[in-house]
């Protein structure tokens, strides 16, 4: 009877994974696609609210910018649109495929397929997508919308470039891995329009959590890559880049709940504001999406950011005690590399060199930015509003680790600022990662 | 415009100087068609420096145009040439083909482009000299193993590709112990005849490329 036990034990475990393969298979089934000429029940407006246009083709293109496609799905340097990008993820690279209207591109996609793509992140033919391409958020992306964007998409000159296969590693190369991803963090979704707000606020909504997929930044990732979904805005680091991302429901971090929503969209348009401006990442995010958005849809994204529910960010390295008085190499370094632009106490210049006395960009934990813009300097992105942007020079050939940890410091604990030190051991961390 | 180009004289300073991670040439006084061109490499990695790269990522052309006529615009004295290296037989064979180039292999003199003061011509093309040896062995060697690239066609790859490491020793050597002369900018010859087509010259400045596109 012993063998039989066997059996059943390894006829139970078959079941079992049987079971677990069919429940995988059945939670990464198709939301079916809406006709393309229905429009989504009570987010009409959403839809085609601040675009403007009825040309579907300029409305897409519009859109395709709001979705800040062009930085992923361009090669630097290359064609528009064509792909070529290799993306550096935890997993291994992912490279951007060609959108243009080509056949190695979008050219036989129909409305169908690309907005399966979009909504159940799955391809043409049938497979599926790595969630480095947000449809995590885009799912929500009404289906009019979709549509426009292919028929901007198939407008670009075709381009011929056959998309490079994803350099990611075992067992991540696996459809099967992916399939039990999605299963766990990802079901296709219709974006829900709250009744109770007004429509600017809606509008916003869907710009910040789909198209904009501003959480694929500023939000935590867990082990496996997935955030906690398109809502959740509380900042984090970004993988592989190691920029911080800082949270947007905290007003100490880049919360807006206390800023005049003239100047979010400032901020967004022009990519400098009274209050800040855009560096790293962000810069690219102004230079190839915000910048072209209407004033209309700039401010239903203040609406809808400065409306977030406030909650401090829980940090596990906030510092307990007020941190060590500056030491007198950071000073000297300051006064030698730094005052002549920020000023002797940290006032900066209006309009060109910002202030460095109560930024709160200065006193972000953990404090990568920082390190980033003393190693790398940088320049805010040229815009109609900003067309001859001050920079910063790159100091990682001047400045050894442990000087810039000093002068971090050094700034961090001076002017009213109470931040905690940089390590020698931060900056090297920091300097090591990927030029962005 | 100085106060808005700080991010870049830290490194190139008023003259370039020598870093741990290489040489940053001078870019004062280069003509600004030349300057622009390289702007937009560094900006669409036709040049690879991350640091260059990263400080020019999401400025459009207009603004690099700018900058460009800003650094062309100082005029500010050269230091005086290096001591000559190398034996008398390699600065002879410097000179040979900086002034006559090799017919046998194709190779103009750097004459015949960069002008016979070797001072460049404004708008797109620089001076030879004013600069050190190990920058020059660098770049001409960055164009031989594709690593730096212009505009297409790229003539400077195609005279680089034609080199062995002795002549780009040697060409080096010898063009940086020269004195630069007292009127050292670029004279402004913008329909210059050149021996080989290229890119970078013969196409207009500006175009419709930048971030933005």
């Amino acid at each position: 009877m012993k063998a039989s036990k066997t059996s059943i034990a390894l006829a139970v475990v078959a079941a079992a994974m049987l079971l677990a393969a069919a429940l995988v298979a059945w939670l990464n089934r198709d939301d079916p696609a809406p006709p393309s000429a229905e429009l989504p029940p009570r987010v009409g407006d959403v839809a085609t609210a601040g675009s403007g246009n009825a040309d579907p083709v300029a409305r897409g293109e519009y859109l395709v910018r709001a979705g800040s496609c062009l930085g992923c799905h361009t090669e630097p340097g290359g064609e528009p649109y064509a792909g070529g990008r290799a993306i550096e993820t935890p997993f291994g690279i992912v490279n951007s495929p060609n959108l243009t209207a080509d056949a190695t591109g979008l050219a036989a996609w129909s409305n169908d397929d690309f907005w399966r793509a979009m909504h159940n992140g799955r391809s043409r033919d049938g497979r599926l997508l790595y969630p480095a391409f947000p449809y995590p958020n885009y799912t929500r992306l009404v289906r009019a919308d979709s549509d426009a964007m292919l028929a901007y998409l198939k407008s670009l000159p075709p381009v011929a470039r056959k998309s490079r296969p994803h350099g990611l590693r075992f067992p991540f190369d696996l459809q099967a891995s992916l399939a039990v991803w999605r299963a766990l963090f990802f079901r296709p979704a219709r974006f829900e329009a709250d009744p109770a707000r007004p429509a600017s606020w809606n509008r916003g909504a869907y710009l910040v959590e789909t198209l904009g997929h501003c959480n694929a930044c500023h939000s935590r990732r867990n082990a496996f890559g997935a955030t906690a979904g398109p809502l959740d805005l509380a900042g984090g680091l970004i993988p592989v880049q190691n920029w911080y991302a800082p949270s947007l429901t905290d007003n100490a971090e880049a919360g807006v709940g206390d800023w005049p929503a003239r100047e979010v969209v400032a901020f967004l348009k022009h990519g400098v504001s009274a209050r800040g401006w855009a560096q790293g990442p962000m810069a690219e995010v102004v230079a190839r999406s915000t910048r072209y958005l209407s004033d209309e849809d700039l401010a239903a994204m203040a609406t809808y950011l400065a409306a977030l529910p406030r909650g401090q960010v829980d940090r596990d390295d906030a510092p307990n005690a007020p941190p060590a008085p500056p030491s007198s190499s950071g000073a000297k370094l300051y006064a030698t590399h730094c005052a002549s632009c920020h000023g002797e106490h940290g006032e900066g210049v209006a309009g060109a060199y910002p202030a460095l006395a109560g930024n709160r960009a200065v006193a972000l934990s953990p404090p990568a930015n920082l390190v980033h813009m003393v190693l790398r300097g940088g320049y805010p992105p040229t815009t109609a509003g900003n067309p001859r942007p001050f920079g910063m020079p790159p100091f990682a050939t001047v400045l050894a680790d442990a000087e810039v940890a000093d002068v971090l410091s050094f700034l961090r604990a001076s002017w009213g600022n109470r931040a905690a030190a940089v390590s020698t051991l931060e900056v090297s961390r920091y300097r090591g990662a990927a030029p962005r | 415009m100085a106060q808005r180009v700080l991010a870049c004289t830290g490194c190139h300073g008023r003259e370039g100087h020598a870093a741990a991670d290489g040489y940053y040439p001078r870019i004062a006084g280069k003509p600004a068609g030349y300057l622009f061109n390289q702007l937009r490499n560094f900006r669409d990695q036709r040049r690879h420096y991350a640091l260059m790269s990263g400080l020019l990522e999401f400025l459009d052309d207009d603004y690099l145009r700018e900058i460009a006529a800003h650094f062309a615009s100082l005029d500010l004295p050269y230091p005086p040439p290096l001591a000559p290296v190398g034996t008398a037989a390699q600065r002879d064979a410097g000179e040979a083909l900086v002034r006559r180039g090799d017919a046998a292999r194709g190779l103009p003199a750097c004459n015949d482009c960069h002008g016979a003061q070797m001072t460049g011509r404004a708008p797109f093309i620089p001076g030879l000299l004013g600069l050190p040896r190990d920058y020059l062995n660098a770049q001409l060697g960055a164009w031989r193993s594709g690593q730096r690239r212009a505009q297409v066609p790229d003539c400077m790859a195609q005279v680089a590709a034609r080199l062995s490491p002795e002549d780009i020793g040697a060409v080096s050597s010898w063009l940086a112990a020269q004195p630069v002369p007292m009127h050292s900018a670029a004279p402004l010859e913008p329909q210059v005849r050149l021996p080989l087509a290229c890119g970078g010259v013969d196409a207009p400045a500006g175009g419709a490329s930048g971030p933005g596109r």
